[in-house]
Formats: C-alpha cells, structure tokens, sequence
C-alpha cells in the first residue's frame, strides 16, 4: 500500500516594506530599493541649492563622487501641502533620494495588489500597487518614478558648478547592504 | 403579456442618488454594501475618491452622483458595486448611492446617438422615465486618459 505524501505547504511569498509618512498620508515602499535612510540633518552640510524650471519638487542635490543625488519632496511629488521633511530615503539603482516626514513602521506584505484601472493618470507611474496592512490600504510606490528620464535631463542641465566643499566623502556612511 | 414581450424584459437595479433614480442593468451589479472605511490616497483621477476593502479586494470608490447630478452625495447610505469592463477585463467599482435600491423588470429603450455616452438606455417605471447609465462610460478608465491625450495632441495640432 502506498501512503499518500503529506501535502506540502510552500511558506507564503512576502515582501519587506517600509511604511513612511508624508504630510500625514501612508506610503509603502519595498526595503530592498532602499540603499540608505538618513536624517535631513546628515544632508544638510553636504547638499547644494538647485532649481529648475518647473520642477519645484526638487530642492537640493547632493554630489557623490561622479553622481549627482537630487532630493525629491514627497510632499510636492503627491501633490500634497509642503512639509519640510525629516528623513531622507535614498533609493537603490536611481539618482534619486526622497524626502519624508517619518517611517511609521517596517513590515512584510504578503499580497500586492493592481491599481484598479479606474485609476487612469499619474498615480499609473507612482505606484506599483496597493497593499492592506493592518485593514488599512497603502500605496506602494515605484522607487523609479519619482524623477522621469526627462526631469533628471532638466536637473542635469541646471546643475550647479562643483565646488570643492560641496562633494559629499562618503566614505563608511553608504550601507550598501 | 406575450412570450415575445416577456424576452424584452430584463432586470434592472434602481438607484437613487439624491432626488434622481436611475437604473443600471442587473447583471453588471455584483453586490449592495454597507457603507465602510474609505481609504484615500494621492492620485490624480477626480472622479476617484478613495478604496474600500471588500471581501480581501481592493475596490475604487467612484462617486458619479456629481457628474450626473451636479451634487456630490453627502448622505451616504449603501455601496452598489458594480462591474466594469475593460476590454475583455472586468473590476469592481463602488458607486455610493443615497437610498434603498430597487430591483425591476422592465424593458429598456435602447438609447439614440443624439443622448449622453454615459446613457445606454431609457426605461419607464411607476410613471417615471429613468436613464439607464452605462457604468464603463459613467467611471473612468484608460479610455478618459487616451482621450485627454488625443484632445491634447488635437489642440497642439492647432497651435
């Protein structure tokens, strides 16, 4: 007689987030596109002003070697009232660091779900999905749109010159991990 | 009634958004729901007002009360949901309603080129002539943003 296998039951795929907070609204973003968290404090002595036409949401650039890092409000980014911010996520594989008021939590999320397709414009690009954590919805941002190929063409323009002091060492604060 | 007059007749559900009742086809409705949580977020489709949860699904809510209307709905009482194609997808999407919902038979007239695209037909009930609403031209969808960029690119065109 054969004896049936025991069912197997394949543990339930997750992904870790963080759950950040912008102007009082939630947001997810997934921990592995976050390179570094930093306080505003940290940026402050190693950034420099920008401004770019029509491109309010960033501020400040930091340069990091031969690469350029440009600060991107959260706040202006959704549109929501200006907030100064106090963290600084900096996200993996961009040129982009966003700027949030605070981290509520870290989590896993279990299910990702589509943007219903009533959602029809720019939120297309900003989010990967949603997500319910604790019966409460919140969407998971795309770490790539916070600046398009075209705005990171229009910051690179208005670059300003590279002063000495302006170059951010970086050396041991990068956790490349 | 004869047997030709009764395959006319279909069913149709019975809203009521402030003053005004207006019917949607009952097989484009999935369920009546009571009023929960909506959960709002950043985005950029007016017509959107947030999500509710329901049954472990993600549903936008969308309140057409105010397109169709001129007022938004501010007694909120039930959730209809409703089922929206896209292409040969569908989604749910909550239309929040004012009152009881009514569910009827009755035979729909087929609306004419000259009405509202969010009109897809015409049905008399209790003395009442009722719009019946097309839910894939009443909520938004990939076909408004396509829309807005033709319109876009139609007016640069003239510039």
């Amino acid at each position: 007689m054969r004896v049936a296998a025991p069912a197997k039951t394949s543990p339930a795929r997750t992904e870790q987030i963080i759950v950040f907070r912008i102007c009082g609204e939630l947001f997810a973003v997934s921990s592995a596109s976050v390179q570094e968290v930093r306080s505003t404090d940290s940026f402050s002595g190693s950034s420099t002003e920008i401004s770019a036409p029509g491109l309010r949401k960033v501020r400040h650039v930091v340069r990091r070697g031969d690469r350029s890092l440009f600060i991107v409000s959260g706040a202006l980014h959704f549109d929501l009232p200006p907030s100064p911010g106090t963290l600084v996520f900096v996200l993996r594989k961009t040129r982009t660091a966003l700027l949030v008021d605070g981290i509520e939590k870290m989590t896993a999320m279990s299910r990702l779900q589509a943007l219903p397709k009533s959602f029809c414009h720019e939120e297309r690009q900003w989010y990967r999905g949603l997500t319910a954590i604790d019966q409460t919805v919140i969407p998971v941002v795309h770490p790539e749109s916070f600046l398009s190929a075209e705005e990171l063409s229009l910051l690179d323009a208005f670059m300003p010159p590279p002063a000495g002091r302006d170059v951010e060492n970086t050396e041991g604060t990068v956790s490349d991990s | 009634m004869t047997v030709s007059a009764e395959l006319e007749l279909q069913s149709f559900v019975l809203l009521r958004l402030g003053e005004r009742r207006f019917a949607v086809p009952a097989n484009q409705i999935a369920e009546l729901v009571a009023p929960s949580r909506v959960f709002k977020f950043p985005h950029r489709t007016a017509q959107i007002e947030g999500v509710i949860l329901r049954r472990g699904r993600i549903v936008p809510v969308c309140d057409v009360a105010e397109s169709l209307t001129g007022r938004k709905v501010t007694s909120r009482r039930l959730y209809l949901l409703a089922v929206r194609h896209y292409g040969a997808q569908t989604e749910w999407v909550a239309l929040p309603v004012t009152g009881e919902c009514e569910l009827i038979n009755a035979e729909m007239t087929v609306a004419a080129e000259s009405d509202a695209p969010h009109v897809a037909g015409w049905l008399s009930h209790a003395g009442d002539v009722i719009e019946v609403l097309n839910i894939d031209a009443i909520t938004p969808g990939p076909g408004e943003m396509r829309a807005e960029g033709e319109a876009t690119v139609a007016v640069e065109a003239r510039l």
